[in-house]
Order: structure tokens, then sequence, then C-alpha cells
């Protein structure tokens, strides 16, 4: 089915979110929608997927005009779409989950298990999909519901799949399940819109990438255009994308986690006997897939999370026992995972959250009463010399766009003088710019002798910016690599050191880590030698 | 992804937990209640009063048996009909205006006299205050209580425990009035801050529980208010409270020192409370706007883990707020026992606890939206009283009314579509994405 978009406008008030956009997906295409966050294409496949009703424009499907009123009239017409965030019932089997609204049924009105069971299992052998029809959802790791999600579509008969961000949960070995599957649903004749803003997995699957800029089509290129080519055209400036570093000049030792279990919610160990070292001057980077501790790590870091066992020492004092407040009065800063519910309050100006974490001291606080000018005036130079966009400093932060609200955070923990500074998911979800920014100034405190750890699941992000590189699994930490550890090895480490499908749990049959390495073979346009933060470093 | 209104930020966390709860969501109730006072204009506002004043006067009309009367015979004289209508509905309204805000046959009365120190003398000057010095005696208790729940709530508190804390600042007050003799100016202060101090002490108990034991503040509040109406009704029981030779429930005079001084000569009732409940919100204002300890409060209101992030102690914000929520019901209490009453009866506390609710939200929870709102509502209870006398429109039409508002209140779409407002949130769910479209 020949899927063609023309002259697409939808606009939101003054905001022209896509502005006059034609796209062709041929059959049996890969087509790489590439963008920033904010550039328009969730716009664009809602759109498609009848979510929205575009102000101008046609869709047309093998040449004949279609109007989708909702996502029943796109689905009918052979669309399907996979949200970034799965719409499944997780106490139901995947069977269960993919005929849901389609039961099969048998006279009078029976649900007919059997045969909705059989189709399930001939979707998933034909693409290879490797999905067990009886599984509960919920015990199925990330990348195998996602699968369920391309079965769900594939069940409705989809002719043209839409996956949005299918990446940006998923280990370097599932993606590269993922993009096998990808190949097979292509064989079969299957279309797919495959929207990303990460480049180099674009370069390897696409057969077209069409690049998109605040909601116009930029360009069009094909898979072999360079990193670079691409992400300026994305960005609309040329754009730096390896971190300029020196190496390290590590000095003492300055966080010193000895032996450290931390307990999750449940009272569980998250954390298990760990033991880290970050020396001054240094950027330590912890990899791993989400959910193997780092949350809990970083938490008791900063003291948001009791300690179970071990220690925990700045300077050599231990700090195991204090408070928040008395680690970030100590010289500790903290970029959390979650800007939005931890780092900041929306509703608030963004001079007040300037100061959220040293309100309480002078020069902004005389006894219990705030200084409001030396507020405002310390909210405008910080303003100033971190470049965050906003109409004033009096302006609720909910308003700014995610990379200023990001700055806001780095204003102020970064404008202290820190001894160590905590940085979890630093660059999630921001634009090429915005990420080009805040890693230059987290090497920036590192030349200033800050002892620097990141928590990222972003393999990029790591290379680019770590001068050693944690592996951490199920708690612990399974190796401590240099910066110029292959990918594979990586891969290995973060499915647990043996590299075996360790973990594995029921429904999936794919071995996790033998595959990572083919995908991130470092890209020979853009390489140069191996530390291998292959030409692309950002996403 | 991101496009989607910023919940990009925390996309993969939420992907990769499909059967967990989203951590920091806050409960369903508090959110209406946080839209009620966020998302409200003024103008809506007033909207909201304008037509509950409408329904409140079909309700009086229609209730009236002389209109009753009127339109059972509407096919032979419709004219009259409507007139008996508007004429019941028009007649209690402006009984209520005169009973609240001035009333012109006072003022006539007072012109009759040939000098301005005759007029004094008769008290026809003083008369003309009355409507107005009542309105603000029935306010004083209501600015008190709406600041009690207008302070917790703007910490992310939501205080139903008027009641209890009213009680509590009442006994202690009283006691103190009564029982212990101190010289003048001392005496009133003291029991001013006892007053304080009981109310305080209830609320402590709220805020402790719920940063020590996580025990919900609603449930806690009502619960505790049943205490206190319980340990109210023994307590002026007891040979230590009730006024001697006295059957029911009722405390001795408090000592002359310890009583506010009227305002405005005796023969109004006005006096210091309200002074003081004016400064009260005054200062919550200093508190929540330029104080450190308002910033905390604001913070742990608005998004407790980022307070907690940036080392705030979110439970001591909870328990501190509450003690100074609890505080401010206390002095409620020494609006009606040092300010008009001089007593303590099992009536006193009123529905002074539940009002204030509707006072805050009212006032959307700002100092000084909650003293207007209070005004309003001492207006309305003044007006009723004047109401009932002069029509046969019961009292009870002022509750009604104080409901319409609320109901209008929370009904911000009704009451934008009634008067056809355009509102800030028309745009729906296609604004959230293009809210997104910045990033």
């Amino acid at each position: 089915m020949k899927l063609e978009l023309r002259g697409i406008t939808k606009r939101f008030g003054s905001l022209v979110a896509n502005d006059h956009i034609d796209l062709t997906v041929a059959p049996g295409q890969i087509h790489a929608l590439l963008g920033e966050n904010g550039a328009g294409k969730t716009t664009l496949m809602n759109v498609l997927y009848g979510l929205t009703r575009p102000d101008e424009g046609e869709i047309l499907l093998d040449g004949q005009a279609r109007e989708f009123r909702s996502p029943a009239d796109a689905i009918g017409a052979g669309i399907g779409m996979v949200h970034q965030h799965f719409m499944l019932v997780p106490v139901f089997t995947v069977t269960e989950n993919v005929t849901l609204g389609v039961e099969r049924t048998r006279w009078p009105g029976l649900l007919d298990r059997r045969r909705a069971r059989r189709e399930v299992r001939e979707l998933s052998q034909r693409y290879g999909l490797n999905v067990n029809p009886d599984a509960y959802v919920e015990n199925l790791p990330v990348g195998v519901q996602q699968r369920v999600e391309i079965i769900k579509a594939l069940l409705r008969e989809a002719n043209v799949l839409i996956l949005d961000e299918p990446t940006a949960v998923l280990t370097p070995g599932e993606t590269e399940d993922l993009f096998r599957i990808m190949r097979e649903l292509k064989a079969g004749g299957r279309s797919i819109i495959f929207i990303s803003h990460k480049l180099r997995e674009v370069q390897a699957i696409a057969d077209t990438i069409t690049v998109i800029r605040r909601g116009s089509v930029v360009g069009q290129r094909p898979p072999t255009a360079t990193g670079s080519e691409l992400a300026s055209l994305m960005v609309g400036r040329p754009v730096e994308l390896r971190v300029h570093k020196e190496p390290a000049r590590p000095g003492a030792v300055v966080l010193d986690a000895d032996g450290l279990t931390v307990p999750d919610d449940q009272g569980n160990p998250a954390v298990k006997d760990l033991s880290l070292q970050v020396h001054a001057g240094e950027i330590v980077g912890i990899a791993g897939v989400q959910g193997n501790g780092q949350t809990e790590l970083c938490e008791a870091l900063v003291g948001l999370r009791p300690v179970g066992a071990g220690r925990l020492r700045l300077d050599g004092d231990d700090i195991s026992r204090q408070t928040t407040r008395q680690r970030l009065a100590g010289g500790m800063g903290y970029i959390p995972e979650d800007r939005t519910e931890d780092g900041l309050v929306g509703d608030f100006p963004v001079a007040d959250n300037i100061i959220l974490d040293v309100y309480h001291r002078a020069p902004y606080a005389r006894g219990i009463a705030l200084d409001l000018g030396q507020v405002d005036s310390t909210a405008v130079s910080r303003v100033s010399e971190f470049d965050i966009r906003t109409t004033s400093v009096q302006a609720p932060t909910s308003t700014l766009s995610g990379g200023n609200q990001q700055k806001v955070i780095l204003a102020r923990e970064i404008g202290r003088d820190l001894r160590v500074l905590v940085a979890s998911q630093p660059t999630r979800g921001l634009d090429v710019g915005s990420i080009e920014f805040v890693h230059r100034r987290i090497v920036e405190q590192r030349d200033q002798g800050v002892a620097v750890l990141i928590i990222s699941s972003e393999l990029d992000e790591i290379y680019a910016l770590a001068d050693r590189i944690a592996v951490m699994y199920e708690g612990r930490i399974t190796g401590i690599r240099p910066p110029t550890v292959p990918v594979a090895e990586l891969g290995l480490l973060m499915t647990g050191a043996d590299g075996g499908p360790a973990g594995e749990p029921a429904g999936t049959e794919a071995p996790a880590g033998t595959e990572a390495q083919q995908l991130y073979v470092p890209q020979p346009a853009e390489q140069e030698a191996p530390p291998a933060p292959p030409g692309d470093g950002h996403d | 992804m991101t496009e989607q209104g910023g919940v990009g930020g925390s996309a993969p966390r939420a992907s990769t937990d499909p059967g967990g709860t989203e951590p920091g969501r806050p409960p369903f109730g508090k959110v209406i209640i946080q839209a009620i006072i966020q998302g409200n204009s003024v103008v809506v506002t007033v909207a909201a009063f304008a037509a509950a004043i409408v329904i409140g006067g079909l309700l009086i009309a229609f209730t009236d048996p002389v209109v009753l009367h009127a339109w059972s015979q509407f096919t032979a004289a419709p004219g009259n009909a409507f007139a008996q209508a508007w004429d019941s509905a028009a007649g209690a309204y402006a009984a209520m205006f005169e009973g609240a805000i001035i009333n012109p046959h006072t003022v006539a009365s007072a012109l009759q006299y040939n000098s301005i120190s005759a007029a004094f003398q008769t008290g026809s000057v003083s008369a003309i205050f009355d409507p107005l010095s009542e309105t603000a005696v029935n306010a004083t208790p209501l600015i008190f209580a709406g600041l009690s729940v207008a302070l917790a709530f703007r910490a992310g508190l939501f205080n139903i425990g008027g009641t209890s804390q009213f009680i509590g600042g009442a006994l202690l007050a009283t006691w103190l009035g009564f029982g212990v003799p101190l010289p003048l100016v001392l005496h009133a202060i003291v029991v001013l801050i006892g007053a304080f101090a009981g109310g305080a002490a209830i609320g402590w108990v709220v805020g402790a529980l719920k940063a020590w034991t996580g025990a919900h503040e609603v449930i806690v509040t009502i619960m505790l208010n049943y205490v206190m109406i319980y340990l109210l009704s023994w307590l002026l029981g007891t040979s230590a409270m009730q006024r001697p030779g006295r059957a029911d429930l009722i405390t001795p005079f408090i000592d002359g020192n310890a009583q506010l001084p009227h305002l405005a000569g005796p023969s109004l009732r006005i006096n210091a409370s309200f002074l003081i409940a004016l400064a009260a919100a005054a200062g919550v204002w200093w508190l929540l706007q330029r104080s450190t300890i308002g910033f905390e409060f604001r913070s742990v209101g608005a998004n407790p883990r980022a307070a907690r992030t940036a080392g705030m102690s979110v439970t001591g914000s909870w328990v501190l707020v509450m003690t100074i929520a609890g505080g401010l019901a206390g002095l409620a209490a020494s609006a009606v026992v040092q300010g008009t009453d001089h007593t303590l009866t099992f009536q006193s506390y009123g529905t002074y606890g539940i009002d204030a609710i509707t006072v805050a939200l009212l006032g959307r929870a700002r100092p000084l939206g909650t003293v207007l709102a209070a005004l309003l509502f001492g207006a309305l209870h003044a007006g009723g009283v004047a109401m009932q006398g002069l029509t046969q429109t019961p009292v009870d039409i002022v509750t009604v009314i104080q409901a319409l508002i609320v109901m209008f209140i929370a009904a911000p779409p009704l009451v934008r579509a009634m008067f056809r407002l355009r509102g800030a949130r028309a745009a729906g769910p296609e604004q959230a994405l293009a809210k997104g479209w910045n990033g």
C-alpha cells in the first residue's frame, strides 16, 4: 500500500506544528522521520492516525484520498501505530491483549481462544517475533512488550506501521532484535514509518530519511548521508557532534561508596554491596539498562533514600546519615533523572527554581525573610549566563521548553561551588543543541576539579562524557572499563557479566548479548580512532 | 513523544514499569481543588456569585405562599404573578442589603435631629453603622478560619479540621479568660495567645500524625472534629468549666480584662478582633510570599518531590503549617469568646470549620481573597438575619445561596458557558499538544 501525505498543515493557535508537509511512503519501505523533540513528528503521526484533524492537506492511500476521523478509521484503512507508551493490560496474556477489541469468537459468542492463540503464534513465527502467546504481559521485558504491540497492529492487518521512538526504551541487543523484525516486516511487503531523533539508528535501518525541523520538511536523504549532514539539517546549523575534552587529570578520591546496599520501596535490595570511587576531575559514567538500581543509587547518594548498609564518604567524611540539605551544603550537586517531577516546581517562576535549594542561606535570606531583590538579580544573571530562553525570570518554569528547564536546574546546581556532581540522565528528551550545551557544562565542571558521576541509559552519552565507564546490572557494578571499550563488551556487562541470556524472563528466546555489536559498529565515515563514541556522539 | 504535553521526560520510566503506579501523582480530590483555585478567574467568581443570587431569588419567590397563590391564578392575571414574584425576591434581597450594608431608614431618622451631637447621643448615628458592624463581626471568625484552610492548602494539605481547632482554642482561651486573674491588656493578650496555642496544639497533632505515620490529614481532621466536639460537651458539664447555677452547657463569662475592646462604642458589636483578623491576613501573606518558611510551604504544596530533592523537609513543613493553621482556627474562637459572646457554649463552634473551606475556596487560597470572601459571607449572614425578621423568608436561604456559589465556583465550565466567557482552557487537549510543540 502506498501512503501519501500532501500539504498537511496543523496549527495550534499561532503555532504551526506542521507546515505543508509532503511525505510519500512506498510499499515495503522503511521510512525514517528524523527530527528534534518538538519538531512536529508526533503531531504529523497523530494526524495520520486520526487522533488530530489537519487544518489543511490530504492523506492518500494508493492514490485515493482518505479522511480519518478517529484511530478506528485509520486502523480500518490498514494503518497501525506502536505508541511510545504501550497500551497493554499487564495482567492479561499476550493473546488476550492483542485480541482485545477484535476478539475472535465462535458460535454462540464464546471467545475462540484457540483460534486467537493460533493467529498470534503464526504472526510471531512469520516475522520472527518470538513471543509466547500465553505469557502474561507484566512478566515480559520491555522489548517483548513492544513486539506484542507490533502483533496487535499486524492482527488488525496494518500495512503501514508507525513506530514512535521505539528504541528509546530498549537495550542495544533489543534494538538490534527490533531492527531484524523491521526488516522481516519490510520483506513481507509492509511499510514502516520509523520516528526517531537518533541519527545512527536511522542510518542503520531506514531506506529513506525525511528530516523535519520546526514543522516543515527540510530535506530527504538516503541512509548513506553522513551523521553531521543529518544533524545539521535537523538542528538548522552546523553541530558539534563530539564533546571536546582534554584527557582527565584525576585527583584525590572525592566520592567513595563502600559496600553500599540500598533497599527499594518494597524493602528489597536494589543496590547490592556496591563499591565505587569517583576522583576529583574525572567523569565516571554508569551505564546500564534502566531499572537495575541506578535510580535507587542516585537517591541514596543524595540522601533521598536511606542507605541500608555500607558507607558513603565525601572527601573522607562519612555522609551516609546526613540529610539531603547537609549533603547539598557539603558541596554535592544533583541533576535528577526526572526534571519535571524531582527537579523543578513547575508553577514557580524561573527565579524561584534557580534558588530552590539555597533560598534559606545568605544572601537570599536574612533570618526568615527572603530578599526578593537578591533572588531576582541572581536569577537575571544566571539566565543570561546559562542562556535560558524565557520571557522573564518571573515566567512559570513549566512554560519553558525541556532544554531550557534543564538549563534552569543546571544553573542552580553548578551555580554553587561543588565538590561532586551527580547527574542522572542529564540530557534525556533534549534536542541536539541543548545536549551540546549540557555536555559542555559538565565537562567544564570536571576541568574545574569536580568529581562527576553520570548515570545514563544512553550509551552515546556515556561514551561522549565518561573517563571511566562502570556498568550496572541488578544492583551491582559488573565491570569498570576505560572509554575505549567496545560496545559489545558493554552490552555483555549490561546483561550480567557472563553475557548469557541471564535474567531473560519468559516469553523471549532471543539471546540478548550476542547481536549487540552489529548495531554499534562505528560508522566508517565518522570514525577516527577508537574511543568509540561512533561519530555522532549525540542522539 | 515529547510533543505530547511535556511528558516525554518520564516516558521511558513509565514504559518500563507497566504494572507500577505512577509516583507523585496527587490524589484526585486535590487535583480538583487545585483546579478550582488556580483555574478560576475573578470574573468566574463574580459570575458565580451573580448566578447564585438569581437562583436564590427564584427560590425565595417560589417558596413564598403569596407568590404561589398568584401563580395559581396565572391565566387570569399573568402580570400579577410576575409582579408578586419580583416583589417577593426583591423585598427579601432589599432586607438583606439593609441588614448587611446600610439601612436608609436609620439615615433618615438620624437626619431628623438638628444637631450632630444630638444624633450621636440618641444612638441614631451608631444605628446607621450597625449593619456594617454586624457584617464585620460575622466575618471575623470566618477570616481566621478561612486563612487557616488557605494556608494549609498552599502547603498541599486539606484542613477540614477547623471545628476541632476552633474548640481547642476556645477551651484554652475561655479557661484562661475566667480562671486566671490578670491585669488589663495583659489578660486579653494572654487569652489571645491561649486561643492560638489551643488551636495550634490540635493542628500539630494532625501534622505530626501525617508526617510520622502517613495518616491522611482529611481523615485525621474529620475524626478529631468528633473527638473535640465530645470533649467540649463533656468539659462544659464539669464543675471546672460549667457556669455555677446553670444546667445547660455554658461557661462563666470571661473577665472584663480579657475581653477585646469595642471599636465604635458599646452599642456596636464590632471589636478589636476584626483588626487582629486583618493583621493575621497580612501576616499570612507575608509568611507565604516573603519568608523562607512560606517558600518551603509553597514548594511542598506545589511539588513535594522537588522540594525534598532540593533539601527541604517535607514532613517538617507539614507539621509546621498544620500548627500555624490550627492556631489561626483557634483565633477564630478568640473572635467569638473574647470579641462578642464573652462565654463559651456548646453552640459556639457553629459551622465555622466548614464555612472556612468555602471561604478559602472562594478566596482562591489567597489571604486577600479570603478576607473578601469572608466579608461577603459575613454580609450574607448579617443580612440573612435581618431578612428573616423583616420578610418571612427563612434565614436558611443564606445557606442555600452559599452552597450555590460554591457549586458554580466548582463548575467553571458551566459558569463560562452561562456567561459566554472564553475559558483559559478552552483549547482543551489541543492546547496541550501545542504547548509540547515548544519542546
